[in-house]
């Protein structure tokens, strides 16, 4: 708390401007305490993300499920954990996310087929529960199986719903700048006694 | 169960191409074969209130001179939670091509299928389970040119 200011306001002369002084002063502090509060959360935050993506090993270590390709396992919007230690193999039956080379949209479908050489090199390949064929129409031009490198981790642990929140922010922006807006202005304004 | 290989001209190259028919039995709700009887009292049920449905699949696993391990699964079903926990399929055909990557079946000996399932909850974990039990087979050593399947 500050308090105790010396009055260097007063030069102006009047007892109500030494107040008015004194609480811009006071409140320009705060702000600046404030926004250092705030830096930090926004600090702690991308470290928290960046230390699961080291624990995981995956580059993505939770992901929103985007189609309903794999309903009624997963639906639109659902929250998925993934891990992507080195040493996992890839076996059939496991719910793989993998980004097919020049597309940035990762997908989430299962493994149905496996193919392994001695020396650990891996080709599979993949498909959506609900849909009726595999993914060989999703993969690049000629190519016909996934490999390691392309994937972005294993399915462990998942939530209903809860990455809705991220769908309707990407497709109302105005609602993410909202949101922001009023996280923000929580965070500025909220007074610690 | 019966098996016939046949060199196909399939998605790319020619490869093997099997076929099986087969019989299923199983008693999901308590996480074990049919075939199995109980041990115990303490058989845990997997079908709780935190589980929304399986992901079953039936898997061949086998080596070929090409690959150390392939595994191929041959035929799903998604079993909800209050679905019939006991299966009892008998004559099935493979729901998917069972292309080997080459031709390793023909006069492959030692073919595994396995039934496995992923245990879907409504919320957390995400495991998946291989079932107790487990069928090898022989392929033949000659191609078919038969047509009918």
């Amino acid at each position: 708390r500050v308090c105790g200011w010396p009055r260097s306001g007063g030069i102006r002369g009047g007892a109500a401007m030494d107040l008015f002084g004194d609480l811009r002063r006071m409140n320009k502090r705060q702000l600046y305490y404030q926004v250092l509060n705030f830096a930090m959360i926004v600090s702690s935050a991308l470290m928290i993300w960046k230390g699961l993506i080291v624990v995981t090993g995956s580059e993505s270590p939770i992901v929103v499920v985007l189609s309903g390709s794999m309903e009624p396992a997963f639906h639109r919007g659902d929250l998925l954990f993934l891990t992507n230690f080195h040493d996992d193999p890839i076996r059939a039956g496991e719910i793989v996310v993998f980004k097919v080379e020049g597309r940035d949209i990762p997908i989430v479908h299962r493994v149905i087929k496996v193919h392994e050489k001695g020396n650990g090199n891996i080709k599979f390949l993949t498909k959506g529960d609900n849909n009726e064929v595999d993914d060989r129409g999703l993969y690049k031009e000629g190519q016909n199986w996934l490999e390691k490198k392309d994937v972005v981790g294993r399915a462990r642990g998942f939530l209903p719903y809860v990455g809705m929140v991220t769908i309707i922010m990407n497709d109302y922006p105005k609602f993410k700048y909202a949101l922001l807006a009023v996280m923000g202005a929580y965070v500025l304004l909220k007074r610690e006694s | 169960l019966r098996k016939n290989v046949e060199d196909f001209t399939g998605p790319r190259e020619r490869s093997d191409l099997g076929f099986v028919t087969f019989d299923i039995t199983a008693d999901i709700l308590n996480g074990k074969n049919g075939l199995q009887t109980f041990r115990n009292k303490n058989t845990f049920i997997i079908f709780d209130w935190n589980v929304k449905q399986l992901f079953l699949y039936l898997s061949a696993e086998y080596s070929t001179k090409n690959n150390a391990l392939n595994q191929v699964v041959l035929w799903d079903k998604i079993m909800l939670r209050g679905d019939n926990p006991r299966l009892s399929l008998k004559d099935m055909k493979s729901k998917y091509f069972f292309f080997d990557d080459g031709n390793g079946l023909k006069g492959n000996r030692n073919i595994t299928l396995t039934l496995s399932w992923n245990v879907v909850p409504n919320a957390g974990i995400l495991p998946l389970v291989t079932g107790s039990g487990h069928v090898s087979v022989p392929f033949p050593d000659t191609y078919e040119t038969t047509k009918s399947y």
